[in-house]
């Protein structure tokens, strides 16, 4: 009652001067929230998506890349695209799928060079200690070396081959007379430059590169790994233990 | 005066008077302008000629000259980025060069939105839209700082991903069509809901290019302002309407140069006027044209009959 | 399918949705009822591609072959294939299979400069007989000649060898086996007196080391590789040695990996045998019973054209034998051990470490290894052991090491010579296939050789030549000489994988003095450069037999049709045989000795002989076709291959009879009293060896191996200044030779779509090359361009390059330079001078 006695006393220019604004106002808030929830939907990169190389971690990147396209345009193999308003990265964000093409980690990285703002790192030098994403074995009941046959295409195609992906040997206990080759991926190695995923005969890959947010797990702080952390320090943590001799039978003469 | 608007087409005076290129010339050259400049882009994915890469977010030529979108800077920034050396150069460059060449000159000769609400500007006319929503001057404003708020809050470069300037760019150069769609919406908002809406209104892009215009040095003056005969086919073409009056009526002492940072120099204005009032110069220019009978038209053309002043 | 079966099928179908709905596993034997179900054929059959020979069966519905699967009973592969054996059931169904016969017209009539016209059989047949006349009236047999395959089942060799050897009277027949096994082949000749190994796969699962000498297994013979590297795994003490020109994908189980200059491989097998003398490891009990020693004839040459500045420089080089005091390349002389230890100790640790560049300390190793009494030692080559201007050398060489310390012809120990194709062995090598062979062992320059096989193929004494035919690399020389007019190559890829092609294939194919006539499932390099193009079935579309390393024969019956109008190069062979009469190619004392062929045609003669077409159609399996017994109304395979077993029968190269082949998962030959042999030489093993012998190499009318000793000689070509770097050819494991078939994978393709040329990083910096960047490879041969691959599965020294075959892209074979081992004449494809420019 007490508002509407106040705004009575209003003379009706100025009451329609502040309805117009507050409609302006809430008008170009609502477009501000939309933009936003827009951009926050948007916010998660599809799990086969991958960022060009030296990409800054997934939320950084979002914000610094100003979706220009010039890495797009520095990529020799067109393995970069930009993304489309449909569903998938970002809009107008550059990525690469690596069943379509894979990145073929150029040694002078010509599309973190020419970032203007800085989303692709320029600290990038070494294309080895790029992280576009890690490779995973997906489908270890499909993967036609742990069925013991002798594909390896992924392990063979790896331009980090026997560091990024070594071949586990075991023994088939099957045939009873063959080894089986393991492919195991370690990240700490890994590119994630696709070429395995690309290359893998089968018609769904069995293995794939994954976003590292999505693929890599962390090791927590509260508990080491004490032969690392020995061979980390060059010595015993704890130096100046010692080990009594044990009690044995004397060997007879 | 609605009505008059209505019964005359805007420039067909003017062509009469004054000749077909007279009455187009500076809509012909901004045509060209903004063909021109996506065809810099365009030669390198169609003809192997790379002079231009990029888009109009941040471009580099001829692997030397960086440009930069401010806006888009902008919104980086208030993500929490701070964008490396060359995109700063390229924002220095951009502003350093609207400064000189009128702001939202970019919004009349550059941005590829332009010809589409130009376009539904034009069938508006043509289809007698009655002017419907009305928008107000501040609602740019607020878009702009909203936009920004969205990408401070969500940590994203937000409005690229459906401004529409860089998504017609995206789409011819990188294929992306499906960002059409918002271009799509833009046209049917400046042709159903409101005149000029997107530009004028709306758009954060020209709004930050406003805000250079506000002190940039090419203008554009009704310095033949005592010849207006009040035709107002000026207005009728102006995507701005409300920057003539001030400069063209010279109430309150006002000068003959259109001061507003909204005016995006697209001497559409100068071209339709049958009477010559307009022509580019830059903000100091303060002279006015004595009041004298408009020139005669050009020589060895003779007016049609049915347009002669009544 | 009667009402009962259908119902039941349906019944089991249905509890077999139940059960899988509930989480069951049914009985085996429902299970197998219900895959029956789907409708699939399926049977035995053997891998379409290397030496390994894996079993497998192949699944037919709706007259195509939908599905293989390692058969997982196989002896040698148990179930697994590798991933080029797993796309087996693709590599018919290439999109641009050929169904029609093409010849080069014009105005509708043959015209070497025309376009490729679809004609009939008989149109195809008619040209070619009518060629193959005007060459034979002109020059005689040596003006025609035909290109065989290791990839030709044993009787489409053996057919091909009737029909040339024979008919023709030619010995112009070589297959492509020459490029990739000659050395071996005449490495054993020379050392035992009889081809092929004395040993088995089995040797796999007994041996505490391994040798690999110019060959990368892991790539290349995958299936074996992963039983040695079972065997590595699970033996204590088992030790991998690998040696190579650089480092490959073997690399990465070796103990021991040894990166040496190409060549020197010589210098270290002889510095083994001197580390075995000095260091008193002979066994000397073995040596003194079972082996002589021999010297070979040294400074032979390069088997280059006999006007190249090597070949005049050569003492000894083939084209000079007999003229001023130059003897046969392939000949020795007797020595004593003495003598041969003297020739040995030139090749010190010091001397041997300096010339190959690997470290003494691993030179010792591996010394070590073969002397070690207690090690059993298995020795694996391919080609960079067989694709050497030594080859022959080198394969004496290793076998050297293995007769002074009796490691030989006993589970787990002996010298093993892999092979790339499938019956290298089976057709190729024992059907007698060779310029200079026969059947069983034998070669055309003994004239009681000859006398055997004319008797056995019922021909008049003298039928066939006396004189080595043309081969390969001397058939494209001969091409391009005008002086070979009328040529068939059959199953085989050539233009793409003989040396030299800018300067001797293509310029032969395309002489137009010749007719040539190439058969291929697929427009292949080689079938584009022909006059005509013959349609082939291939692999599962023809009844076949293929020989894999380890003496195995596998059959297979004949599962789909061929598309169109193509047909076996069995059925192409003895087809073509019917457009010659007797009187047209033999002349009239040779028909004057045997008047009952006149009139006849040379199919009479030859394949409607009694015996060959003894065996009715009756024989056939029901429910097969066999199209090829079909067109000629006798059971075509059967009768050419107990003529064919007739020359081994007896002579220790015994096959089992025909039928026995379709029932077992292939036999290994000597098959005696329905044994296979496993090890030759032996007592025990083979039932050539009697009682009380304990080892005897029969081969040799002594019985004694031969221990040859061989010295160091340089390459043909080494870099210089201008051409700096060493360029090897070869494989890698996604795609087989050429590519005709595993590029048509579309799988395959894509998981390695284009040759690269594998490089150190240190001399693409040098040269100012990144990873990737286009480049030309330049020798003085030609040019091929391609990509610099730094990174990878091939790790290079410097100074090398290596670049693979397959890609017809990337015509490799226009870098190579034609220089062979003048005893085997087969290519060196590992070692040519080149430069790497940036384009």
């Amino acid at each position: 009652m007490v508002m509407s006695t106040e705004t009575d006393r209003k003379t009706p220019t100025r009451r329609r001067f502040v309805q117009a604004t507050l409609r302006t106002a809430a008008g170009a808030g609502a477009c501000g929230l939309g933009l936003a929830l827009f951009a926050a939907q948007s916010r998660s990169l599809p799990a086969d998506a991958l960022r060009p190389p030296g990409a800054l971690p997934e939320p950084q990147f979002l914000s610094a890349c100003v979706r220009c396209g010039l890495c797009v345009r520095a990529c020799p193999y067109d393995t970069l695209t930009l993304a489309d308003l449909a569903a998938g990265p970002a809009a107008g964000t550059p990525f690469f799928r690596a069943r379509q093409i894979p990145c073929e980690m150029c040694e002078d990285i010509p599309c973190v060079k020419t970032c203007p703002t800085g989303a692709l790192d320029k600290s990038l030098t070494d294309i080895g200690a790029a992280r576009m994403g890690v490779a995973v074995i997906v489908s270890r009941d499909t993967c036609l070396n742990l069925q013991g046959l002798r594909c390896d295409v992924c392990y063979r195609v790896c331009p980090v081959i026997d560091q990024a992906i070594t071949l586990e040997q075991t023994h088939n206990r099957r045939t009873g007379k063959h080894a089986v080759f393991e492919p195991v991926v370690h990240p700490d190695a890994c590119t994630g430059c696709g070429k395995c995923e690309k290359s893998c005969v089968l018609t769904d890959a069995a293995i794939k590169v994954l976003p590292l947010g999505l693929a890599a797990g962390r090791q927590d702080e509260h508990y080491r790994r004490g032969w690392e952390e020995k061979r980390k320090a060059g010595r015993e943590l704890v130096p100046g233990l010692i080990d009594l001799p044990d009690r044995l039978p004397e060997a007879k003469p | 005066m609605t009505a008059r608007i209505q019964a005359r087409i805007a420039g067909r005076e003017a062509w009469a008077l004054h000749g077909w290129w007279t009455a187009h010339k500076y809509l012909i050259l901004r045509r060209l302008t903004q063909l021109g400049v996506l065809a810099l882009f365009l030669s390198g994915p169609l003809a192997g000629v790379w002079i231009a890469k990029g888009t109009l977010a941040a471009s580099l030529t001829f692997d030397a000259l960086p440009l930069t979108d401010p806006f888009v800077v902008l919104q980086s920034l208030a993500a929490r980025h701070w964008p490396e050396t060359t995109a700063l150069t390229g924002v220095a460059i951009v502003a350093g060069f609207y400064l000189v060449f009128g702001g939202r000159t970019f919004c009349a000769w550059v941005c590829p939105v332009n010809p589409v609400t130009d376009l539904a500007a034009w069938m508006r006319r043509r289809l007698g839209v009655e002017k419907g929503f009305s928008m107000r001057r501040e609602t740019r404003w607020l878009v702009a700082l909203a936009v920004l708020a969205a990408a401070a809050a969500t940590g994203t470069v937000a409005w690229e991903m459906i401004n529409p300037v860089t998504l017609i760019y995206r789409a011819a150069l990188f294929g992306t069509l499906a960002g059409l769609a918002v271009v799509v919406a833009v046209f049917v908002f400046d042709l159903v809901v409101a005149r000029d809406g997107w530009c004028g209104h709306v758009c954060p892009i020209g709004t930050a290019y406003a805000l250079i215009g506000k002190a940039t040095l090419l203008r554009v003056s009704a310095r033949g302002r005592a010849r207006c005969d009040d035709c107002l086919d000026c207005f009728a073409v102006c995507p701005e309407s409300h920057v003539i009056a001030p400069a063209l009526r010279g109430r309150d002492g006002a000068g003959p140069v259109i001061a507003s940072g909204d005016c995006t120099a697209c001497g559409r204005c100068v071209d339709v006027c049958p009477e010559r009032v307009f022509a580019f110069t830059h903000r100091f220019d303060t002279r006015v044209d004595a009041a004298v009978p408009p020139p005669p038209p050009a020589a060895g053309r003779s007016a049609p009959a049915a347009l002669e002043k009544a | 399918m009667s009402e009962q079966t259908r119902r039941d099928t349906m019944k089991l179908a249905a509890v077999a949705a139940a059960a899988a709905a509930a989480g069951v596993t049914l009985p085996e034997a429902a299970e197998a009822q219900v895959a029956r179900g789907d409708g699939i054929r399926w049977d035995k059959g053997v891998c379409r591609f290397c030496g390994t020979g894996c079993g497998v069966l192949v699944g037919v519905k709706g007259g195509r072959v939908v599905a293989t699967q390692g058969d997982p009973d196989a002896p040698v592969n148990r179930g697994l294939n590798c991933i080029k054996g797993y796309f087996l059931s693709k590599i018919m169904y290439g999109e641009d299979r050929l169904t029609r016969p093409l010849l080069r017209m014009k105005n509708g009539r043959y015209d070497k400069a025309g376009e490729f016209t679809p004609i009939s059989w008989d149109q195809a047949f008619s040209i070619m007989a009518e060629k193959w006349k005007a060459a034979l009236k002109k020059s005689g047999p040596s003006a025609v000649g035909m290109f065989g395959s290791g990839q030709w089942t044993v009787w489409e060799g053996y057919a091909a060898a009737k029909l040339y050897k024979a008919g023709f009277r030619s010995n112009n027949l070589d297959p492509n086996a020459r490029h990739c096994m000659a050395s071996a082949v005449a490495g054993f000749m020379r050392t035992f007196g009889i081809d092929e190994p004395m040993g088995c796969y089995d040797d796999l699962e007994h041996a505490d080391g391994f040798v690999l000498w110019g060959a990368n297994m892991a790539e290349m013979h995958p299936i074996l590789w992963s039983r040695l590297t079972d065997r590595r795994l699970t033996h204590d003490g088992c030790e991998v040695h690998v040696l190579s020109t650089f480092e490959h994908r073997s690399f990465e189980l070796a103990d021991n990996g040894m990166i040496f200059v190409p060549q020197t491989d010589l210098a270290i097998l002889n510095y083994i045998a001197n580390y075995i003398i000095q260091n008193g490891a002979v066994n000397r009990d073995f040596v003194s019973k079972h082996v002589a020693f021999a010297h070979t004839v040294e400074d032979i040459g390069y088997g280059l054209r006999p006007g190249h500045p090597l070949e005049v420089a050569a003492k000894n080089a083939s084209h000079k034998a007999g003229k001023d005091g130059a003897v046969d390349p392939a000949g020795m002389r007797d020595i004593t051990f003495e003598q041969y230890k003297e020739q040995v100790a030139k090749y010190t640790l010091d001397y041997t470490a300096k010339l190959s560049g690997v470290e003494p300390d691993k030179l010792l190793k591996l010394a070590k290894l073969y002397a070690d009494p207690r090690k059993k030692v298995v020795s694996y080559w391919t080609m960079g052991f067989n694709q050497h201007a030594r080859g022959t050398w080198v394969n004496n060489l290793v076998y050297n090491i293995h007769l002074l310390t009796g490691k030989i012809s006993e589970p787990g120990n002996g010298p093993f010579s892999l092979t790339g194709q499938p019956s290298a062995c089976g057709t190729a090598r024992e059907v007698g296939t060779f310029s200079h062979r026969l059947p069983a062992d034998m070669v055309v320059t003994s004239p009681a050789h000859r006398a055997v096989a004319e008797k056995i193929w019922q021909l008049p004494e003298g039928t066939i030549p006396g004189t080595i035919g043309y081969h390969a690399v001397l058939q494209n020389r001969m091409l391009k000489d005008g002086k070979l007019n009328a040529y068939w190559v059959q199953c085989t890829n050539n233009m793409q994988t003989a040396p030299n092609m800018n300067g001797e294939g293509f310029p032969g194919y395309r002489n137009p003095d010749n007719f040539i006539v190439v058969s291929d499932p697929y427009p292949t390099v080689t079938a584009l450069s022909a006059d005509l193009i013959l349609p082939t079935a291939m692999w599962m579309e023809k009844e076949g037999a293929y020989g894999n390393a380890e003496r195995r024969g596998q059959f297979w019956r004949q599962q789909v049709k061929a598309p169109g109008e193509a047909r076996s190069d069995l059925w192409q062979t003895i087809e073509f045989s019917k457009y010659f009469k007797v009187e047209e190619v033999w002349p009239e004392e040779l028909i004057a000795k045997k008047p009952e062929v006149r009139g006849k045609t040379l199919y009479d003669v030859l394949y409607a002989n009694g015996t060959v077409n003894r065996f009715p159609l009756d024989d056939l399996q029901q429910g097969f076709d066999n199209d090829e017994s079909r067109a000629f109304g006798f059971y075509v395979q059967k009768g050419l291959f107990e003529e064919y077993a007739a020359f081994g029968r007896g002579k220790a190269h015994d096959l089992a009879p025909f039928d026995l082949y379709h029932k077992a998962r292939g036999l290994r030959w000597p098959v005696v009293d329905g044994k296979e042999t496993l090890w030759r030489f032996r007592e025990g093993y083979d039932p050539y060896v009697k009682a009380g012998e304990g080892v005897k190499f029969y081969g040799k009318p002594d019985g004694r191996a031969r221990v040859i000793f061989c010295p160091y000689e340089p390459a043909a070509e080494s870099p210089d200044k201008e051409y700096d770097m060493w360029l090897c050819t070869g494989r890698v494991l996604e795609h087989w030779h050429s590519g005709s078939m595993t590029r048509r994978v579309p799988e395959l393709h894509r998981s390695y779509p284009t040759a690269q040329l594998f490089m150190h990083p240190d001399d693409a910096m040098q040269r100012g090359l990144r990873r990737g960047q286009s480049v030309k490879v330049i020798t003085r041969r030609g040019e091929v361009i391609t990509r610099v691959e730094t990174r990878g599965r091939n790790k290079m020294p410097p100074g090398l390059v290596f670049i693979p075959f397959f890609d017809e892209g990337q015509l490799v074979n226009k870098l190579t330079l034609d220089a062979t081992c003048p005893i085997s004449k087969e290519t060196d494809f590992k070692k040519a001078a080149c430069k790497v420019v940036p384009i």
